[in-house]
């Protein structure tokens, strides 16, 4: 592909999300009470169990094999690795989201990393203190307007919304690196993004294996807190709406006893 | 007798002074900012003694569900967590389920802290809210990027005490109603089952 058909695919889908978007919103304030759209929880409940297969019998047993074999400073290193290979995307995505200082900081850590930092195996850019910097094109359609749209667990993937799902198959299919004349292999951000996830998949094992396999609803669970995750990840520059939000379980509507001494906070 | 007038004059007046004090606000006590850092630096500084005592699991987590009560409001806690059926709940259900819902809590994320060992809590800013005071804090743990955990300090039990937690933008208490309330489901709403059952679940 060139550029210019990578620019093109980003407009098609922005497009198609734009449309997507259209569809039913929940508000803000719903959001903060982690109010969700979920029309198609019938489809996403079958994917999720898809997925927990997936994960039981292959992709579990494999990241923890990954983080038992593997030393843990090289896992770091790989996920360094992997970080600095999804960098000139998101440098991309902050200029379309017309943000250039985060958008040179991102090329710079890029060219640190992969410069004196061996190919980005190592952070040397956290060291000497340059800010860091996350960004997916999934946030891009958010500056642009797009709302989350209904929530969907992706096969594989897990989960994400119809805005973000947009956004994770243009960050691993358009790297800019899979458009230089020279590359190692083709869409190398999606086996990086691969190994990064099977390292924290083994890291934080416990804590995985606790939301989906102990939970009595590990698909209610997987969705609150992806969802509030990525609503904080996108608020964090508008910091004041969304903090202003808090559910208050001093004025929780359910604590609101009809008798007052039953309710030693009621004011 | 006069010095019997006397003294219940004194009495009386002593008791409307008392009363008068009482109704004043006294600044020295409420939660102010830094009391409110204060409480998440001791939480913080509490529990990575915990982890470093070497103790067994199970001795470890006894001192976190110690730790749990002493420093978080837990009936406004459990209360919000059942939600709606708190309201239909007897008196006695409601301390079962307080009792159980603190046990549960400890055991589940006091399991968790073991992946925290070595990590760094530094509280960045504080800023009043509502209920009390928002204090948030960037967590450091080796070999990954730092993220933010936000504590909401609350003085509304009668002590300051923290009531809710967010990491990384996910709310604690939010989604321990959700799991509560799927718990609840499968158990056909019956919270007699759900309370035995929590007391060993986490």
């Amino acid at each position: 592909m060139t550029n210019f058909a990578g620019t093109a695919l980003r407009l098609c889908i922005m497009a198609l999300a734009l449309f997507v978007a259209a569809c039913a919103q929940t508000t803000t304030v719903e959001q903060a009470n982690g109010a969700f759209h979920d029309p198609y929880e019938n489809t996403n409940r079958s994917v999720h169990s898809f997925n927990l297969g997936v994960d039981k019998y292959l992709f579990r047993p494999a990241s923890k094999g990954y983080v038992k074999i593997i030393p843990d400073p090289m896992v770091t290193s790989f996920n360094s690795f992997a970080e600095n290979i999804s960098l000139p995307g998101q440098a991309v995505d902050y200029l379309l989201q017309g943000k250039p200082k985060e958008s040179g900081i991102a090329l710079y850590r890029f060219l640190i990393n992969s410069t004196v930092g061996f190919a980005g195996l190592a952070d040397p850019a956290t060291d000497f203190k340059v800010p860091q910097v996350d960004t997916d094109f999934g946030e891009t359609l958010h500056v642009w307007g797009v709302g989350e749209g209904p929530y969907l667990e992706l096969p594989l993937y897990g989960p994400s919304t119809t805005r973000d799902a947009v956004g994770v198959v243009v960050n691993l299919f358009t790297n800019p690196l899979d458009f230089a004349p020279t590359r190692p292999v083709d869409n190398l951000g999606l086996y990086t993004e691969f190994v990064r996830r099977m390292g924290d998949r083994g890291r934080f094992s416990d804590t995985v294996d606790s939301i989906l396999y102990e939970s009595a609803d590990s698909y209610a669970q997987a969705r609150l807190i992806y969802l509030q995750n990525r609503r904080f990840e996108l608020a964090s520059d508008d910091e004041d709406a969304y903090l202003g939000l808090y559910a208050d379980p001093y004025s929780d509507p359910y604590s609101d006893a009809s008798d007052p001494y039953e309710d030693p906070y009621a004011e | 007798m006069p010095s019997d007038l006397l003294n219940r004059r004194t009495f009386v007046a002593s008791v409307v002074a008392g009363f008068s004090l009482a109704a004043l606000p006294l600044p020295a006590l409420a939660l102010t900012e830094a009391g409110a850092r204060t409480l998440v630096n001791n939480v913080v500084s509490e529990i990575n003694r915990v982890i470093a005592s070497g103790k067994s699991e199970a001795a470890m987590l006894r001192d976190f569900e110690k730790l749990f009560v002493r420093y978080a409001d837990v009936p406004i806690m459990a209360r919000y967590a059942l939600g709606a059926d708190a309201r239909s709940a007897t008196q006695a259900q409601m301390r079962n389920f307080t009792k159980a819902f603190q046990g549960y809590i400890s055991r589940k994320y006091g399991r968790r802290f073991r992946e925290f060992i070595g990590g760094q809590v530094t509280v960045k800013s504080a800023r009043k809210i509502k209920a009390g005071y928002e204090i948030k804090s960037l967590v450091k743990l080796q070999g990954s990027a730092p993220f933010d955990v936000t504590f909401l300090v609350s003085d509304k039990s009668g002590k300051d005490k923290f009531y809710n937690m967010f990491i990384e933008g996910v709310n604690l208490l939010l989604t321990e109603r959700t799991e509560i309330g799927a718990m609840l489901d499968r158990r056909k709403g019956d919270l007699n089952k759900l309370i035995s059952d929590l007391s060993k679940a986490g």
